[in-house]
């Protein structure tokens, strides 16, 4: 499904190369979570897959369903599938959260030739939804994100994610800020929307979200590339010893 | 009184920069083709004459004119507004144009030219007495609670073509009329109060407007009466190298309430064409205007050739106690806008709010803002002002507020927010206050802000295109003002705020 290879990119502003080499392929229906210290480019990654301007590909590849992703605008990507769970979700005043979902639904299905749904389908939708991650109707009433709690504003994250049935889910540290109930509720949401041609990209830095997310690979990424693969026994090892062993790693690939 | 200027200053972004062209994207550009009648070019007493006798005016109403045009001569154009204004050569225009074939006044929609009918229909706004603006087409069925009626007078180039659900509106007591008919049907109530709000010499358009107002709409809403629909006047401009000016007077006597609004069209074409209206409001003891204005003259094109003038006098005179006036105004179109709706506050208890949007794109350039003038005691006034530039367009908030001295216990709130699409527009905010006792306050908030990158790229990622993402961000911006509207034309309201930033990104 994806396909990263080589990828080496830098800031657009200062000559700064962040991703420094990084190859990955990712399979229809696999879990695969990314590990790393602070600073070590997964969200420009993210950024970087979701294409977001400011950055510059000096290097190599992604392919997405075996086309060229880099190529495609940010809204052709996400209408593709591809969806990013935002580390900081953003605030837009003034933009009700049901306008805001309904524009961005029907944007999609308008690309992809598809029919608007109507307001009615759309609320039954967007309501049942709401009701699983246990998001209130008064919370959804309010501007996207606007006032929101760092919690509230994750759930809304994943709200949108169901919303949209994207084929691509990157979760970028989704888990923080989430209280343990919350995270309960996250992961259902994520778990019940797992299938054989979906998949997912979790950054974290927490082992603790794959227990509820479970990983069929996980990648430690140092200094722009990913240094380690394992399953998911390498997050516990992440978890009781640190980086230690992995920044070595980065330093002997230089 | 507390002075709280803030900038906030969000990452500049390159492509926003870049502002493609707009031309032709103006959706009501279209002229009609149709046999039109003009006064002799240029302005003297005798085109004065000629315009009161097409109007079939009494005596006292030419005199009226006259005395305006004999101040106007004296005056001279206004340069105070951070505007650049060709110069204008007032004896190179017409004063008035009328289809041929409304030499008759028709007594009845029936009667109107159907090509004049066509026009107004393709505007979005049948001349037939239906329930509803077929151009507002509710998106959201959910939040609509139920279609009200709203009557039209149609006013195409110098003269009123039709109003629509008069008899209907008579028989609430209310006067909604052309004010060429007013002029002979109810010469009392207009001479009462005609430029008894803005008089004659009042400012250089306005003692323009004053000697060669062509037309207008009338409206009486006599006392205790609450109007049972929404009023609206709907201006055309289609006539070439001609001028609009039209007079607007509404009256709400002791404990009424009128809704009003105003929209505004004109072809697109390559030379300029000036707008000069007045508008007067007068609003007794315990009662209430709402006036909204959709204004979407065109507004020239992305090189700046063409577009209205817009140099436009309104103001409303609370002379009653608690009465209450309010401003909404949407302004997106004209190459020029000047324009500076006010509120007198006589009345003790009288409160005045003004909520605005402007929106210059392109070589676009507005000056606007309010006056509020407190004179009655226990006075409040409430300014929300939302300007948004793109392209290379100057958008300027202009505004006073001024509480007299014995205009004890008086409010202000003020809050001026701008925001810049790209970087080679300019945003100005020009406050002025003036407080003349110690026991008022104003408050005064103003920000400026650039639209987020980060947001951008949060809607677009969710599927969402720039342009769109832009309009959707920049009526989250005006929020406040679009929810002032009465709701048939917010909706048309937040399409216009997307189609006039069309290109604003890319
Ligand atoms: N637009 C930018 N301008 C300047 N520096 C940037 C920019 N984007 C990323 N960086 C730098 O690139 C590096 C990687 O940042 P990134 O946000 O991708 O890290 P991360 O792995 O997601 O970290 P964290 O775990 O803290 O979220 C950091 O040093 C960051 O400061
Ligand atoms: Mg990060």
């Amino acid at each position: 499904m994806l396909k990263i290879d080589n990828l080496k990119v830098s800031l657009e502003e200062e000559d700064k190369q962040i991703i420094k080499g990084l190859s990955l392929s990712i399979n229809p229906g696999e879990v695969h979570a990314i590990m790393g210290p602070n600073g070590s480019g997964k969200s420009t990654l993210s950024s970087v897959l979701a294409g977001k301007d400011g950055y510059v590909v000096n290097n190599g590849t992604v392919k997405f369903d075996g086309s060229d992703l880099l190529d495609a605008e940010v809204e052709e990507r996400a209408a593709l599938g591809i969806f990013l769970a935002f580390q900081y979700p953003i605030e837009i005043p003034g933009v009700g959260n049901m306008n805001f979902l309904r524009t961005a639904l029907n944007s999609q299905r308008k690309t992809r030739g598809q029919e608007e749904l109507n307001a009615a389908d759309f609320l039954k939708l967007v309501r049942s939804i709401a009701k699983d991650l246990e998001i209130s109707d008064e919370m959804m009433k309010r501007p996207v994100n606007v006032g929101a709690s760092g919690g509230e504003k994750k759930r809304n994250e994943i709200l949108q994610m169901c919303l949209l049935e994207p084929r691509f889910v990157i979760l970028d540290e989704t888990d923080s800020g989430l209280d343990v109930d919350a995270m309960k509720l996250v992961s259902r949401g994520v778990n019940n929307f797992l299938s054989s041609s979906r998949s997912f990209l979790v950054i974290t830095h927490y082992q603790r979200l794959l227990n509820y997310i479970v990983p069929d690979f996980v990648h430690i990424m140092v200094d722009g590339r990913i240094v380690k693969t394992g399953d998911k026994k390498l997050a516990l090892h992440v978890e009781e010893t640190g980086y230690k062993d992995f920044l070595q790693l980065g330093k002997e690939k230089h | 009184m507390t002075d709280n200027y803030q900038v906030r200053d969000v990452i500049d972004k390159e492509t926003l920069s870049t502002v493609r062209s707009v031309g032709g994207k103006y959706k009501y550009g279209f002229s009609t083709d149709i046999e039109t009648e003009y006064a002799p070019l240029g302005l003297n007493e005798d085109i004065v004459k000629l315009i009161s006798k097409k109007n079939d005016e009494p005596e006292w109403m030419l005199d009226w004119r006259l005395k305006a045009y004999n101040r106007w001569k004296k005056l001279k154009q206004p340069d105070w507004a951070l505007l650049k204004i060709p110069e204008i050569d007032f004896q190179d225009q017409y004063y008035y144009a009328r289809p041929a074939n409304m030499k008759e006044k028709p007594k009845s929609l029936d009667e109107v030219d159907p090509k004049l009918l066509e026009t107004y229909s393709k505007l979005g706004i049948p001349l037939t007495e239906q329930k509803k603006l077929a151009g507002v087409i509710e998106e959201n069925p959910e939040e609509m609670s139920e279609n009200r009626k709203v009557a039209v007078d149609a006013v195409f180039d110098s003269v009123s073509v039709g109003t629509t659900f008069k008899e209907e509106l008579k028989s609430a007591g209310v006067i909604f009329c052309s004010i060429s008919e007013a002029i002979k049907e109810y010469p009392d109530l207009v001479k009462k109060y005609l430029g008894s709000v803005v008089p004659i010499s009042d400012n250089f358009f306005a003692c323009l407007n004053a000697a060669v107002f062509s037309d207008g709409s009338f409206v009486y809403i006599p006392e205790g009466v609450r109007c049972p629909m929404e009023l609206s006047t709907y201006f055309r401009i289609n006539a070439e190298n001609t001028g609009q000016f039209e007079r607007t007077l509404i009256i709400a006597d002791n404990s009424s309430y009128v809704s009003y609004l105003e929209g505004c069209t004109a072809p697109q074409r390559d030379e300029s064409q000036l707008h000069a209206a007045v508008v007067e409001l007068v609003i007794l003891d315990d009662a209430e205007i709402k006036y909204s204005t959709v204004q979407n003259w065109f507004p020239g094109d992305e090189n700046g050739v063409g577009g209205i003038y817009n140099f436009v006098t309104k103001r409303a005179d609370c002379r009653g106690r608690n009465s209450k006036v309010m401003w909404t105004q949407v302004e997106t179109g004209s190459a020029i806008t000047w324009k500076y709706p006010s509120c007198i506050l006589k009345g003790d208890n009288s409160s005045g709010e003004f909520y605005s949007i402007a929106i210059t794109n392109n070589m676009q350039q507005a000056d606007t803002g309010t006056k509020m003038i407190h004179l009655g005691k226990n006075t409040n006034s409430r300014i929300v002002s939302k300007g948004i530039s793109a392209g290379k367009a100057q958008n300027t908030y202009r505004g006073l507020v001024q509480i007299g001295g014995k205009s004890q216990y008086s409010r202000n709130f003020t809050q001026c927010d701008s925001l810049l699409i790209g970087n080679k527009c300019g945003a100005h905010t020009v406050p002025y206050i003036d407080i003349n006792n110690s026991s008022a306050r104003a408050e005064h908030e103003a920000t400026t802000s650039k639209v987020d990158e980060d947001q951008l790229f949060y809607c677009m990622q969710r599927g969402i295109g720039e342009e769109d993402a832009v309009a959707l961000i920049v009526n989250g911006f005006c929020k406040e003002v679009l929810q002032a509207l009465p709701m048939e034309f917010a909706m048309e309201a937040q399409k216009l705020v997307a189609i006039s930033l069309e290109g604003s990104v890319g």
